[in-house]
């Protein structure tokens, strides 16, 4: 370094650029390559143990015995979507409702104390979701709806919650690039706010907010911790709200710890499903997102 | 560029020291992994055992009896703990039992029922058994809890009451003693096992087949649910593991385990 100094700036100014280009390649690069070899090694532990055991008895069985080597993801799989459907009916109507007031009822200062607190909602950790959900909610619904409160309700609405900020802020996003021209244009015709909402931008906007309901789909699907501590974890299909539920990541979370052999490769196996199921959700935002910013130009 | 492999050679080799040194450090340490049933009173023992051995530090981790058996075998741990028994291909591991448990039925304070039978038991884990009222209690359904497949506590109750028979998947499942003691503690229609150490006054211990869930019962053989404790090594454990687990077995290491509740192992029940 020092006879660069000495020598030609130039070249050493050359050298740099060079230098930071590799090491920000290599960086870029390895957050990449984490990627392929967590999907490497997640495969090759949970793929053999699929076909092991046959594929449809895999996904298909409905007992979940894995000490007795009998592994049917079955209630894993339908409690994920029963869980992540009970979300999107409390957190959709709420989130939408939230942006479209935040965005064409509400005045600026309004505006400007209400969504950095949505947003802030974001960063509660998923443990005191979950903690406030065995706290109030679980005991509420137990002594009000019967069952055991641990149940697919209150896991429901606690991811619920936990998806709004994802919803209204892509959601209002979405609506606040809508030109001013489409409310103009509305209006003159003679159509009150609502119907200009209702008719205009809420179509206008229509692909932003289907991404944010996808993104959301995709944060409630993964949610492990407060779902362990609030859906009761029973490996069967749930028969009503009330009932308790056992999603795939909570599967791989409560029993990793004392899982041995093929136990364990299930294990994997449930996340080999989980990382299908969610790569095939976040490729639906992808190109729904893609659209809406097609759409825009 | 030859001095800039250098540079990159050069952090390379400090790093790989800083972690080399921090390994060498370890080795002075005495490290307890395994089942989370036995970790609070392993981490009563080693807490007494550091202070009468000062320089000899102790770290006990929890993980759950597999993964201890699992961190033992492979070197990570000198002393893995495990609530259950050794599976076939686990049976090169040295055991030695260090004490036992007793397993305690427990429901809500409110809830009149106070005695059952195994059977009785049985039936409501395996779900026949749904309401409380044929116990002698509110004509109410059953909230059954039970803890995750793999887990030890689980392994010991399939073995000492369900034998055979399935407990019934519709059952709550949680992961530790303690959320299976915490449902229990806020649910006056729910019944679930924890390990008898673990009871306290949030929640009451069934009394079965006549014998209440209590050390004197254990002792006499009349209370049936009862699991060694055991801890694991690679061959003979030897050096700090050995001084570690004879201070463990000591009258001194023993009075430890009355006190949180275990029963010794010199009084234990022979089987």
């Amino acid at each position: 370094m020092k006879s660069d100094m000495k020598g030609r700036g130039r070249n050493k100014l050359e050298r740099t650029d060079r230098l930071v280009r590799l090491s920000l390649l290599v960086v870029a690069f390895s957050a990449v390559s984490t990627l392929a070899v967590i999907t490497i090694f997640m495969f090759e532990q949970g793929a053999p143990i699929m076909f092991k055991y046959g594929l449809r008895s895999f996904l298909a069985g409905s007992d979940w015995y894995p000490t007795e080597k009998i592994f049917g993801l079955w209630p894993m799989i339908v409690g994920s979507l029963y869980v992540t459907l009970g979300a999107m009916v409390i957190g959709v109507p709420f989130g939408l409702a939230c942006a479209v007031v935040l965005t064409e009822f509400s005045s600026r200062p309004v505006r400007r104390v209400i969504k950095p607190v949505i947003e802030l909602l974001a960063g509660i950790p998923s443990v005191v979701y979950g903690f406030i959900g065995v706290v109030i909610l679980v005991p509420f619904i137990r002594e009000n709806l019967g069952g055991p409160g641990l149940s697919v309700l209150a896991a429901s609405i606690i991811l619920g919650i936990m998806i709004l900020p994802t919803i209204i802020s892509i959601s209002v996003d979405s609506i606040q690039a809508i030109p001013l021209s489409y409310r103009e244009g509305s209006v003159a015709l003679g159509a009150t706010k609502w119907q200009t909402v209702k008719m205009v931008l809420l179509p206008a906007a229509r692909s932003g907010i289907i991404a944010s309901v996808i993104l959301g789909m995709g944060r409630a699907i993964g949610e492990t911790m407060a779902v362990i501590m609030i859906a009761g974890n029973a490996a069967s299909v749930p028969r009503s709200v009330l009932d308790p539920v056992r999603t795939l990541t909570s599967n791989i979370a409560l029993e990793m710890g004392y899982a041995s052999g093929e136990h364990r490769q299930a294990l994997f196996a449930t996340g080999v499903i989980l990382f299908i199921i969610i790569m095939i959700l976040n490729t639906v935002a992808n190109v729904t997102s893609s659209r809406m910013k097609g759409s825009k130009g | 560029m030859i001095r800039k492999w250098l540079v990159l050679t050069a952090v390379l080799v400090a790093a790989g020291a800083a972690t080399g040194c921090r390994g060498a450090r370890s080795r002075s340490e005495l490290t307890v992994a395994g089942s989370t049933s036995i970790q609070p009173f392993a981490d009563k023992w080693a807490e007494v055992f550091m202070e009468k051995r000062p320089g000899l530090g102790v770290n006990v981790q929890g993980g759950g009896s597999s993964a201890g058996i699992q961190a033992c075998k492979s070197g990570a741990c000198q002393i893995g703990m495990t609530s259950r028994d050794l599976k076939p291909d686990e049976q090169d591991l040295h055991e030695i039992v260090v004490a036992h448990d007793g397993l305690a039925v427990i429901v809500h304070p409110e809830n009149p029922v106070r005695a059952a039978t195994l059977p009785q038991i049985k039936e409501i884990f395996s779900g026949d058994l749904r309401n409380w009222g044929p116990l002698g209690g509110a004509d109410r359904a059953i909230t059954v809890v039970t803890r995750e497949e793999g887990s030890g506590t689980r392994g010991a109750f399939q073995e000492l009451v369900m034998g055979r028979t399935r407990i019934f998947k519709g059952a709550i499942t949680q992961d530790s003693n303690g959320t299976v003691r915490e449902i229990v503690a806020h649910d006056p229609y729910a019944v679930g096992f924890i390990s008898l150490g673990l009871v306290n006054e949030q929640v009451v211990a069934l009394e079965l087949d006549g014998a209440a869930a209590s050390e004197r019962n254990i002792e006499n053989g009349r209370y049936k649910l009862v699991r060694p404790f055991m801890f694991v090594s690679r061959g003979e454990p030897t050096g700090q593991a050995l001084e570690f687990i004879e201070f463990v077995l000591s009258d001194e290491g023993q009075a430890l385990v009355k006190v949180e509740g275990l029963i010794p192992i010199k009084r234990g029940p022979s089987k």
